[in-house]
């Protein structure tokens, strides 16, 4: 059984009398272990499918099978356990909370799951040190180079252990080294047996996962799944 | 998320913008200020009306004056009617049982001009005579501190002997010799209408707790005070205050002797025969239980009926309508004073909704990154809102730290008014009040922020 699976998800907004589908029928299977890309220009709809997939949001219609749990009909406060224990989200934009340390933003998830605050620092610290950070632990998000922030930020997605990682344009903010070192880190992590999926828009950024998915107008467009092709063919040939 | 760390998250949200938090804390800070300083300034008033009260003789007093206007139909009868007499007291004492020691008084005012009380050539200012029985003491709550009372042998041999009050002796021997000993003046005489009386005995200063406290104080550092001055209480408006500081200089100013030595010996119009027939000012008496009031004022009115042969020449004068007026008026200052820290306490909630709304404006993202890391719509909602009563809760403090301060400068700038009373009540009544208002504060802000949209939120910049 997958770890994630989506049949015939639909979203629509309506702005101003005028009805966008920004999903239009999204059915996806990902197992559990799987590096996956959603990639799409901007206005694609990826965004949408990936906030409706890390429970930040629900589908007009559809349904959602997380973990064997059903989340699109999920109310608010099971959605926010979700993301608390099974979801980690990496952002663009790092958004770890500027008055607070390296380690007090890591805990956090662990103060929303109730954690005590001896386990919280343990954990914290363990989370830290997998991502080499541990000896930033007391600075404070504005002392750290951005590719710091990220690595802080990947740290507190990973501090719950959770069944999926979503990372949102993780490399967007970064200078292309340091984007090359954080891809390398989500690399590691499917190594060691995780569930990683990147959104991002850029092609190049997509092609160190095996498996992608292009969205295109709320519909997936093509796919390149090594387990359906056997090999992983260079992305952007198949167009 | 548990209840110790959302109020760590608190205090560390409020300590960020410490001088912000500290601008908004003042209005609760003014409110809980202005209540316990309201309640301490009521409280003292009230204390010192009940104190008066209880100093002319509590609830449990009742006289029974003359009345010279008797109803339409009785009108003819005037003449008949000889007031209170001596027959009306045996008369109550045989056969009221719901009051008891029913004591005849006659009493003389040195300001009529009928009355003058002097020693070498020293005149007393205001005195009042009065011609009674030793049960009055007990009645008007008098405490004999020199001497001793006077007895009925006094009162059968009409012997020229008076107990006076503090304020007699101030004004005709003075307070204090040049040792600085009190000056005790029993065995001495002094003149009243020109007949000689011994001192016998003389009464304890009555005075309120704080004009005693201050007396002290004033004595341990040689210096004299002046008497507390209820003409001045009463002229600048405060009536009552005046009235209860002006039972105290009264009763400093009685002279008490016995009634037929008054009758025999000051009464120079009186020519009619038998003491029984003297007509006197009033009789007083006490009843065993003030919820009997409304009987034991029927018994005696029944009683005194009989003996005027119907003639409703006589009142009752009680402290029911006294006490009323006591707890009339503290309930209109206390609700003023409610009212007035009322609008402080709602002026400091609308800035405390007021900065919390402008503080979750900055914090959208804040909120959001909370949000996406699992934070539910309660844990956000909890978290403003402990934002908002811990800011409360430091201004109520704050403000019960104040509030001792501002209670001593204001007593110190207003002397005439009463001493003010702080209670831990009102304390903890304003403590309480502060809670509630960063409750409510807190309320509309905190649904405020738990119902932002995490995708929105996350984007807001």
């Amino acid at each position: 059984m997958p770890l994630l699976e989506l049949r015939d998800i639909h979203k629509t907004y309506h702005l101003g009398g005028e009805t966008i589908r920004a999903l239009d029928g999204v059915s996806l299977d990902i197992d559990s272990g799987e590096f996956i890309s959603i990639i799409g220009p901007s206005g694609s709809g990826k965004s949408t499918l990936m906030h409706i997939l890390g429970c930040l949001d629900t589908p007009t219609s559809g349904t959602i099978n997380l973990d064997g749990m059903m989340i699109h009909d999920a109310s608010a406060r099971q959605l926010a356990a979700i993301r608390n224990k099974k979801i980690g989200f990496v952002f663009q934009f790092f958004n770890l909370l500027p008055k607070l340390t390296v380690r007090q933003n890591v805990e956090l998830p662990m103060i929303y799951s109730g954690l005590s605050g001896k386990e919280r620092r343990e954990r914290a610290m363990n989370s830290l040190s997998s991502v080499n950070m541990e000896d930033r632990s007391k600075h404070r998000p504005s002392q750290l180079s951005g590719g710091q922030q990220q690595r802080a930020a990947i740290a507190r997605a990973l501090v719950n252990d959770p069944r999926i990682i979503f990372a949102d344009e993780p490399t967007g903010n970064l200078d292309s080294n340091t984007g090359v070192l954080i891809l390398e880190m989500f690399d590691k992590l499917h190594q060691e047996g995780r569930t990683v999926m990147l959104v991002t828009h850029d092609p190049e950024i997509a092609a160190v996962t095996p498996r992608r998915i292009e969205i295109r107008d709320g519909k997936i467009a093509n796919e390149i799944d090594p387990k359906l092709a056997g090999e992983i063919p260079k992305f952007g040939q198949s167009k | 998320m548990n209840l110790s760390s959302i109020i760590e998250s608190g205090f560390k949200e409020i300590w960020a913008h410490w001088f912000r938090s500290l601008l908004t804390m003042f209005g609760v800070i003014l409110g809980v200020a202005s209540l316990v300083t309201m309640s301490a300034f009521v409280k003292g008033k009230e204390n010192l009306l009940k104190d008066s009260l209880a100093e002319s003789g509590g609830l449990e007093r009742i006289i029974v004056d003359d009345n010279d206007d008797l109803p339409d139909y009785q009108k003819h009868l005037e003449d008949e009617a000889n007031g209170m007499t001596l027959k009306d007291v045996y008369a109550l004492q045989k056969n009221a049982p719901l009051v008891y020691n029913v004591t005849p008084v006659i009493e003389k005012r040195s300001y009529r001009g009928s009355l003058r009380v002097s020693r070498k050539g020293k005149r007393v200012r205001y005195a009042s005579v009065k011609g009674t029985w030793p049960s009055l003491m007990e009645i008007e709550e008098h405490e004999l501190e020199h001497g001793r009372v006077f007895s009925d042998m006094d009162d059968l041999l009409a012997n020229t002997v008076c107990i006076i009050g503090t304020q007699i002796r101030n004004d005709l021997f003075g307070e204090y010799d040049n040792q600085g000993e009190e000056i005790v003046p029993i065995g001495e005489k002094i003149m009243i209408n020109y007949i000689p009386f011994k001192i016998i005995g003389m009464f304890k200063q009555y005075m309120s707790e704080e004009d005693r406290k201050k007396k002290e104080e004033a004595r341990a550092a040689g210096q004299t005070v002046a008497r507390p001055d209820f003409r001045a209480a009463y002229m600048s408006g405060d009536r009552q205050s005046g009235t209860a500081m002006r039972i105290y200089s009264m009763k400093n100013s009685t002279i008490m002797i016995p009634i037929n030595t008054l009758v025999s010996k000051l009464d120079s119009d009186y020519d009619r025969g038998s003491n029984m027939d003297r007509s006197l000012s009033k009789v007083a008496m006490k009843i065993y239980d003030v919820s009997t009031l409304e009987k034991s004022l029927q018994q005696v009115r029944n009683v005194l009926m009989q003996t005027h042969k119907g003639l409703e020449d006589f009142e009752f004068e009680t402290q029911e309508g006294f006490a009323g007026d006591i707890n009339l008026s503290i309930q209109n200052e206390r609700i003023s004073g409610m009212f007035i820290a009322g609008i402080c306490l709602l002026v400091g909630g609308i800035g405390i909704v007021n900065i919390m709304l402008s503080s979750i404006s900055e914090r959208v993202r804040e909120i959001g990154i909370r949000k996406s890391i699992g934070a539910t719509n309660m844990d956000v909602f909890l978290q403003i809102l402990t934002e908002s009563i811990v800011i409360a809760v430091a201004g109520g403090i704050a403000g019960l730290i104040v509030s001792p301060i501002l209670v001593n400068t204001l007593a110190s700038f207003a002397d005439n008014t009463t001493p003010p009373v702080m209670t831990a009540f009102a304390m903890a009544v304003a403590f309480g009040f502060s809670v509630i208002t960063g409750s409510l504060a807190g309320l509309f802000p905190a649904i405020k922020a738990a119902k932002l949209d995490p995708i929105q939120a996350l984007r807001y910049d």
